[in-house]
């Protein structure tokens, strides 16, 4: 089945919905400040993964950029940034998983897992700190402490319900070859 | 759920501006604000402010709520860089001047305190404009407004979807958080954090999926009914630039300019008042 690039808008649009009801009413504060447990990224790893890098970058621009706007606490724009690119890392080194027509083995659970790695470690502790000292001039080190927590709670919260998200969405689709003659 | 993105509903000439305006306006102030660290440029940024919110009839009460949140945000920042680097004011500026020691490493200088007026003074630069765009800008407009300024309307499409769909989502959220609790899950602050977690993922995951069905309805919809055929579309609430539109464009345009000017004129983004 090829995807029409509606399908990616209307991604994109209610995974910024999604990002945002969840970012805004259910993160858990960590005892670092301005860091949160956030499910929301569990959400934009796998929705980046189902439905490309660009739909991943806008869902988590959009996203953020609407909690920061409903909070009211002005936009901190490198992390809305670094969340865009963790989406687009994430979409780009998932697009040609078979997870949208139901597929997801050990191998995939394996593949998605390395990706939101490597996703999260170029947008929270490379993006994120740079652009707080360029924009902000923070300390270099408060930065990367700040970095280094966001990346370790989201490679976990992504680890785990990331994973079974899309275990449960596989088991949601059926297989192509799944039906068998008597 | 109207006021989730505290749009208040007054006549006021900042109301009246259009959408777009706003939004380049808000840009532009924000890179503005974002490119100076010179002292003067962030102490004139929020006197404006100041200015453009007693135009907007937007009252403080509203608002003030808000406030407290910044003012949380505000303290642990600072705390914390001064924890993690009590010398960046000295990095910064280039000079020492000691003005009492705490203990250790933990030396108060006239720098660093110099930085933290800084960086508060940026906050106070960036964010009441964000506030004041959110209270005067109807959230429906804004998608419309996104196309205007030349995004591709599909991206400007996918945020009005996200708008439009955010109190559906909300109520779902809410209804199936309901369900779950009369089947005896426990969400109050007296659980434990871990099991909280699982709670909360036991509720948010049927909100996903059937999210993921929504995305399918959607899509179809759209797609009978052409969206995308063509290279542009009309908004509903699309609205013509007037002469104080242009007014302020030009004002923000002139912030950015000088913005930049002070970089070349400090030579850097610092405007040290220690040499």
């Amino acid at each position: 089945m090829k995807k029409s690039p509606i399908v990616t808008i209307v991604a994109i649009g209610i995974g910024a919905a999604l990002f945002f009801v969840l970012g805004r009413f259910i993160s858990i504060p960590s005892p670092i400040p301005n860091t949160n447990v956030s499910i929301q990224h569990a959400l934009l790893a796998f929705m980046a993964f189902l439905f490309g890098p660009i739909a991943g970058a806008l869902i988590g621009f959009i996203g953020h950029t609407l909690i920061d706007f409903s909070f009211g606490w002005g936009i901190w724009w490198s992390w809305v940034i670094a969340s865009g690119v963790s989406g687009f890392v994430m979409g780009l080194i998932g697009r040609k998983s078979g997870l949208a027509k139901g597929e997801f083995g050990k191998k995939d659970i394996i593949r998605f897992n390395v990706c939101q790695v490597i996703a999260n470690v170029v947008a929270w502790l490379v993006v994120a700190p740079v652009l707080d000292i360029l924009i902000y001039a923070e300390p270099a080190n408060k930065v990367f402490v700040q970095g280094a927590a966001t990346t370790l709670i989201n490679v976990v919260a992504i680890a785990v319900i990331g994973t079974l998200l899309c275990l449960a969405y596989a088991a949601t689709k059926p297989k192509s070859g799944s039906l068998k003659e008597e | 759920m109207t006021n989730l993105f505290n749009y208040i509903e007054r006549k006021s000439p900042i109301h009246e501006l259009s959408g777009a305006t706003k939004l380049i306006c808000l840009l532009l102030w924000s890179f503005a604000a974002m490119i100076t660290f010179d002292t003067r440029m962030l102490v004139f940024l929020p006197v404006v402010s100041i200015f453009a919110f007693s135009v907007s009839k937007i009252r403080i009460k509203d608002i003030s709520f808000i406030f407290y949140f910044m003012l949380v945000f505000l303290v642990l920042n600072n705390l914390l860089i001064f924890l993690f680097e009590p010398e960046q004011g000295v990095k910064i500026y280039g000079t020492r001047h000691v003005l009492f020691e705490i203990f250790g490493r933990y030396v108060v200088t006239s720098e660093q305190l110099f930085y933290h007026l800084n960086v508060i003074l940026k906050f106070f630069a960036t964010i009441p404009i964000v506030l004041l765009f959110v209270c005067t800008t109807n959230p429906s407009e804004f998608a419309s407004s996104l196309a205007r300024v030349g995004v591709n309307y599909k991206i400007a499409y996918a945020v009005s979807l996200a708008l439009r769909y955010i109190p559906d989502i909300q109520r779902e959220y809410h209804d199936i958080s309901l369900s779950q609790q009369a089947r005896g899950l426990e969400m109050s602050k007296k659980q434990k954090l871990t099991k909280r977690l699982i709670s909360a993922v036991k509720i948010v995951f049927p909100l996903i999926m059937s999210s993921m069905e929504r995305i399918e309805v959607i899509s179809n919809a759209m797609e009978l009914r052409g969206f995308g055929k063509n290279k542009k579309r009309s908004w509903y609430t699309g609205e013509k630039f007037r002469r104080a539109d242009y007014l302020c464009m030009g004002f923000c345009l002139l912030l950015l300019l000088v913005s930049i000017g002070l970089n070349f004129l400090n030579h850097g983004r610092y405007f040290n008042p220690f040499i």
